[in-house]
């Protein structure tokens, strides 16, 4: 059986660290090798590097990686144009430029089965009376997608008799929402959103009407990053807590997860910590050495996914900071690496060393 | 109506194809058949035949071949 098969085929969070180490590392030195042949950009950005994609690492941390910006400036894409069955398009909510992600049917695929597999894990494997707190209108464009739009469609596959609670305007359909989860009242239904989204247009906008909802056997998921409610001072202890006194909401899980690599989503479990799924990794790097740090020690985010055939995404540095807790050890009980994330990397510090490996790549690239 | 005019109607519905042009090798990105449409027509399916599909067998339904496989589980026959 191949890395790959082996990766789909043992249950999510059961593989000991060493050992899902080992395959997605011989997973990886394909995905470098196929990039680099179907890849011009992600070539020239190796030539440069003076990194030969032939030579048969034996560490995750040796994978060569990109910085995520990239995909806003270039295009990076592994297929002909003739293969892309969709192309996703991030929120660029700081600047105005948007990553574009290019799919084809495989990657399209291994994306939703990945997601399956961590998805299943958490909720079991029967749909869900699913609210979805979005407008539809998220999901009306065919050829392009928004990352909002691909992740709803994306765990909407898990639920059914879907309920998009909210209007274009983003108000919420205070009586249908009422209706719904009074309807299925003695089944659990899934709750998906926009961390910012649910907390603005459900639970204030309930909280201020002064109206309540059972929702205390709901599961909820939600992600999109915690920017906008920390400068509101709202952190993930307040929102689980907030959601639990108004709804009593218990079951709630956050996600770590970005457009350039759909699918292969870092989940939160019960002791509040991100884990990492089968087909996936962390490390943690220091942003003046770049060398990897330590469990306990705080530096930028990059992500490894063996999902991206269609564009070279499987090695990401990511803007974000964050740092590793344990591996194979925490007390929920899943295997792999744990971590949390704190925040973006200080736009002063991307700026700030010239020499940073970011910005030899990015001129390199350019 | 037979099982198999029940699934072509399905599909034929949700993907928006002409039933004519539905055959097994019919599958996951071709034409219309995006992560979008995917959703109607699991929903469709399961309008059609009364019955409520895993979330495994949700995401393997890829093509109109697999849909059928996938069907008989449910002791759907074609």
């Amino acid at each position: 059986m191949s890395a790959i098969e082996q990766l789909f085929s043992l249950p999510e969070y059961s593989i000991d660290n060493d050992k899902k180490r080992k395959l997605l590392l011989s997973e990886l030195n394909v995905l470098t090798k196929f990039h680099y042949s179907n890849c011009l950009q992600y070539k020239n950005i190796l030539n440069n590097l003076n990194i030969n994609p032939e030579t048969e690492l034996d560490n995750i941390e040796a994978v060569p990686y990109l910085p995520v910006r990239l995909f806003k400036t270039q295009k990076m894409q592994s297929i002909p144009d003739s293969e892309v069955l969709k192309v996703l398009i991030s929120s660029g909510t700081s600047d105005q430029q948007v990553s574009r992600i290019a799919l084809n049917r495989d990657t399209s695929l291994l994306q939703v089965k990945a997601l399956a597999s961590i998805i299943t894990s958490y909720i079991g494997n029967k749909r869900l009376p699913m609210i979805i707190i979005d407008t539809d209108a998220t999901i009306r464009n065919k050829s392009s997608m928004s990352a909002r739009g691909a992740g709803l469609v994306g765990l909407s596959n898990f639920g059914r008799n879907h309920f998009f609670a909210l209007d274009e305007n983003m108000n919420l359909k205070v009586d249908e929402f009422i209706d719904f989860v009074e309807k299925y009242k003695s089944e659990p239904i899934l709750i998906f959103g926009f961390t910012f989204m649910i907390w603005q247009y459900l639970y204030k906008k309930l909280k201020h009407l002064n109206k309540k909802a059972d929702l205390s056997s709901a599961i909820l998921i939600h992600s999109g990053g915690w920017k906008k409610l920390l400068d509101q001072a709202v952190s993930n202890e307040i929102f689980k807590s907030e959601l639990y006194d108004h709804f009593r909401l218990k079951k709630i899980y956050n996600f770590y997860g970005m457009v350039e690599q759909v699918g292969s989503i870092f989940m939160e479990c019960e002791e509040g910590f991100l884990h990492t799924p089968n087909f996936a990794e962390v490390l943690i790097r220091d942003y003046v050495s770049w060398q990897t740090l330590s469990a306990g020690e705080n530096g930028v985010i990059q992500t490894l996914s063996i999902l991206p055939r269609s564009y070279p995404g499987h090695s990401l540095l990511t803007e974000d900071m964050g740092t590793i807790i344990g591996i194979d050890n925490c007390r929920c009980g899943r295997k792999g690496t744990y971590f949390t994330v704190s925040g973006r990397v200080p736009k002063a510090e991307l700026r700030g060393c010239s020499d940073t490996h970011a910005e030899t790549v990015l001129s390199a690239g350019s | 109506m037979e099982n198999l005019e029940k699934l072509k109607k399905a599909f034929s519905e949700s993907l928006e194809i002409p039933p004519e042009d539905i055959n097994d090798a019919l599958s996951y990105g071709n034409k219309s058949w995006d992560s979008v449409a995917h959703l109607a027509l699991v929903a469709s399916v399961e309008t059609e035949f009364d019955i409520m599909l895993a979330s495994d067998d949700v995401i393997d339904m890829s093509s109109f071949l697999k849909a059928k496989e996938i069907l008989g589980k449910y002791g759907i026959s074609f």
